[in-house]
C-alpha cells in the first residue's frame, strides 16, 4: 500500500511539474490579456476537479442514503474536503485573473454568484459534519450534499444562459471558440494533472477519515471495557 | 500584469501545501492516538 501511494505521489508531482513547464514556458502568451491569461491553466482545472470531487460527493451521498455503508460516507466527506479546497483556488485565482484583466475585482454575475454559493453549500456540509452532535448528521448532509450537486450544472450552463461579465466558454462553445493547438496541448496537460493530484489528495483524506473512525471506535470500546 | 499571474500560481500553491500540512498534521495525531491505545 505505502509503494502504491508513493509511486501515486511521484506521477503526481512529475504530472504536476511538467504541467507547470507547459503553462509558464511552452504555452504562447496570449495576444490580448498578455502572461495574466496563464492564469487559466490553473484555475479551469481547478474549477474541474472541484466540480468532480462534488460528483463522487453526490454519488458516495446517494449510496449512502441507499447502503448506509460507512464508506461510502467516509468518501463522501472526503471528496467534499478536498471540492472545497480545489473551489478556494477558483474562488481566488478568479478575482486575480479579473483585477488586471475587467479592472474589478469581482462582480455579482451568474458565474461568480453560482461559484461562490456552491462553495458555500459544500462548507456548509462539512460544518454540519465537523458540529452536529446528532447521530443523524451523516444522513442529512448527505441529503444537503445530493440537493447542493444540482448547482454544479448551474455554475457551468451559467456562462451559456445568462449574459454574464465571466467571458464565455472556450472550449465546446460554438462558433469562434477554442483554442490555440500549443495552448490546448497545455491546458489538457494540466487538466490531467489537477484530475491525478485531486484523486491523490481524495484518496489520502479517505484513508485518513477511516482511520479517525477507527481510533474512535477503539476509545468507545475502551471506555464501555472501563465502565463494565 | 506579470504579477497577477505569478499571485494566482502562488495562491494556489499555498493553498494546496497548506491542506497538505494540515493533512500530515492530523495523520500524525492518528498515529499518536493508535501508538497509545496499543500501550494502554
Amino acid at each position: 500500500m505505502k509503494l502504491k501511494l508513493i509511486l501515486f505521489a511521484l506521477v503526481t508531482l512529475g504530472l504536476l511539474s511538467y504541467g507547470l513547464y507547459m503553462a509558464l514556458v511552452v504555452a504562447p502568451t496570449e495576444a490580448t490579456m498578455g502572461d495574466v491569461q496563464r492564469i487559466f491553466y490553473y484555475h479551469v482545472p481547478s474549477a474541474w476537479t472541484a466540480f468532480l470531487c462534488f460528483l463522487i460527493n453526490a454519488l458516495a451521498s446517494i449510496w449512502y442514503l441507499v447502503k448506509r455503508t460507512e464508506r461510502s460516507d467516509a468518501i463522501a466527506v472526503s471528496s467534499a474536503e478536498v471540492g472545497v479546497v480545489f473551489c478556494t483556488i477558483v474562488l481566488l485565482t478568479g478575482p486575480i485573473w479579473a483585477r488586471p484583466v475587467w479592472g474589478i475585482w469581482w462582480t455579482w454575475d451568474a458565474r461568480l454568484t453560482s461559484t461562490l454559493v456552491l462553495w458555500l453549500i459544500y462548507v456548509a456540509y462539512l460544518m454540519l459534519r465537523r458540529f452536529s452532535a446528532s447521530g443523524r448528521a451523516p444522513v442529512i448532509a448527505a441529503a444537503l450534499a445530493v440537493f447542493g450537486f444540482f448547482d454544479v450544472p448551474f455554475v457551468y450552463l451559467s456562462i451559456r444562459i445568462f449574459r454574464t461579465q465571466h467571458p464565455q466558454p472556450v472550449i465546446a462553445g460554438g462558433e469562434g471558440s477554442g483554442l490555440d493547438p500549443t495552448m490546448a496541448k497545455a491546458f489538457l496537460w494540466n487538466m490531467i494533472a489537477f484530475t491525478v493530484y485531486g484523486l491523490l489528495v481524495m484518496w489520502l483524506r479517505y484513508r485518513l477519515e477511516l482511520a479517525e473512525r477507527s481510533v474512535e471506535e477503539a476509545h468507545a470500546e475502551k471506555s464501555m471495557q472501563e465502565g463494565a | 500584469m506579470i504579477k497577477y499571474m505569478w499571485a494566482a500560481y502562488i495562491v494556489t500553491w499555498v493553498v494546496h501545501l497548506g491542506y497538505l500540512g494540515y493533512l500530515t498534521a492530523r495523520t500524525g495525531r492518528v498515529r499518536r492516538e493508535v501508538e497509545e491505545l496499543k500501550n494502554d
